[in-house]
């Protein structure tokens, strides 16, 4: 049977993905940030994951105002990088796993977390931005990538309790099929920023520390963060990391840490970093 | 309702977040042409023909005069107030290739170097920007880093 064997969650500044996209790793400000990552990368590329599903937001890329899924699920097999209006990344298109993402989304609707199916879409820096992080610049992504996209643009987003409980039943719909999969979760955005108005670069580490010891030990207590006190503490931003608590769903109750990396600044956002392993 | 944005049932904290516009299914209501625009941005002619003739290019989309000065104005702040959404007026400065943090920073009253110095030294502090109260007869203090 498949199985989720781990999450990794980390932010997914735009700046990011223009800094290695631009060369500028080595600089200063960034060597740092890419720096953290280098303990990720070897241990990504030991475990070999055969699927990733990748928990992140939409960034008004492939969905407009037109049409706000909360949930969706990407079914496609394969997903170009979208054009955010300076040309789409040069990183390599991501390949799907239509039947294991089908099977998923049949797995969950039937659970009741009634997603929105796309077959047709680009995937932003929201998407690109953890692969870069975690394996650099192959000429193509190692492995196959289900794109999870979750609506935080506009208010409000799912509660922290509908992600974290979506996240379990991703963990049974990846337990209920048939194929030997060593699946890996991300969850991604966050952690604490604000990008907009008077309050613009709020940061707040000692929220985040919590939000992260609580991610590993106490994930309930994390789910029961209510929407206003991510936006009050965290920053209207901050609201991404609901994201993490699917991630963290899909996970068993009693997992490992793994790695820890925060850094302030990446432009206006606290990079945060966590990978987990399941005990079992 | 005094406004088109006044929520019809009120959520506990929602206006009482300093300095902050929450981005909500009114706001996308009044915004929506903004926001439209933006998108538009996503396509390399598209951005050709804007820069061209930025004006004539707005007039595609029926947004109100206040909305479309404020886009030419690229008042950042101005936008957010009438409906624009961050990621969305991403495609606009992107086009100008101005980043997030430049664009941020406009918006606080502090200079870029100002901006980038808070930064650097850990951000806005929490304290402080909590609530409107907090910022009530405290002008200066939503400037401080």
């Amino acid at each position: 049977m498949a199985k989720i064997i781990a999450s990794v969650n980390v932010s997914h500044v735009p700046a990011i993905g223009a800094a290695w996209d631009n060369g500028k790793t080595e600089t200063p400000y960034w060597a740092p940030v890419f720096k953290g990552f280098d303990f990720s990368k070897k241990w990504i590329a030991d475990l070999k994951p055969d699927v990733i599903i990748l928990v992140y937001n939409d960034h008004a890329s492939a969905f407009s105002l037109e049409i706000i899924p909360t949930f969706a699920l990407g079914c496609a097999a394969e997903f170009q990088p979208a054009d955010e209006g300076w040309g789409p990344r040069p990183v390599p298109a991501v390949q799907g796993h239509p039947v294991l993402a089908s099977h998923i989304a049949q797995s969950v609707i039937l659970d009741e977390f009634d997603l929105t199916i796309v077959n047709k879409m680009d995937v932003d820096h929201g998407l690109t931005v953890p692969l870069t992080l975690m394996f650099g610049q192959p000429r193509e992504w190692p492995c196959k990538i289900i794109p999870l996209p979750v609506n935080v643009v506009q208010y409000p987003p799912p509660t922290g309790n509908r992600c974290y409980n979506f996240g379990k039943a991703i963990k049974k719909a990846v337990e209920s099929f048939p194929e030997d999969l060593r699946v890996v979760i991300f969850g991604t955005g966050g952690m604490s920023h604000q990008l907009q108005g008077a309050r613009a670069g709020l940061i707040n580490k000692e929220w985040d520390t919590r939000f992260l010891d609580n991610l590993v030990t106490n994930p309930e207590a994390d789910a029961k963060i209510p929407f206003i006190e991510y936006v009050r503490e965290a920053g209207s931003e901050g609201i991404e990391l609901v994201m993490w608590l699917i991630s963290r769903g899909a996970l068993e109750a009693d997992v490992r840490e793994i790695y820890r990396f925060y850094h302030v600044p990446s432009s206006n956002t606290a990079l945060g970093h966590l990978i987990l392993e399941n005990k079992s | 309702m005094t406004n088109q944005t006044d929520r019809i049932v009120p959520t506990e904290g929602f206006d009482d977040i300093p300095g902050t516009t929450l981005f909500d299914a009114q706001r996308s209501r009044q915004g929506y042409h903004v926001n439209m625009f933006c998108m538009s941005l996503m396509k390399a002619a598209n951005r050709e023909e804007f820069k061209q003739d930025e004006a004539a290019y707005l007039k595609k989309w029926p947004m109100s005069e206040a909305q479309r000065e404020a886009i030419l104005a690229r008042n950042w702040g101005r936008m957010i107030e009438l409906g624009g959404n961050i990621y969305f007026l991403s495609k606009l400065f992107s086009t100008d290739g101005l980043s997030f943090q430049h664009v941020a920073a406009t918006m606080t009253g502090l200079t870029q170097e100002q901006y980038a110095e808070m930064m650097l030294k850990g951000g806005r502090p929490i304290d402080g920007n909590r609530s409107k109260a907090e910022w009530k007869n405290k002008s200066e203090t939503k400037k401080s880093g």
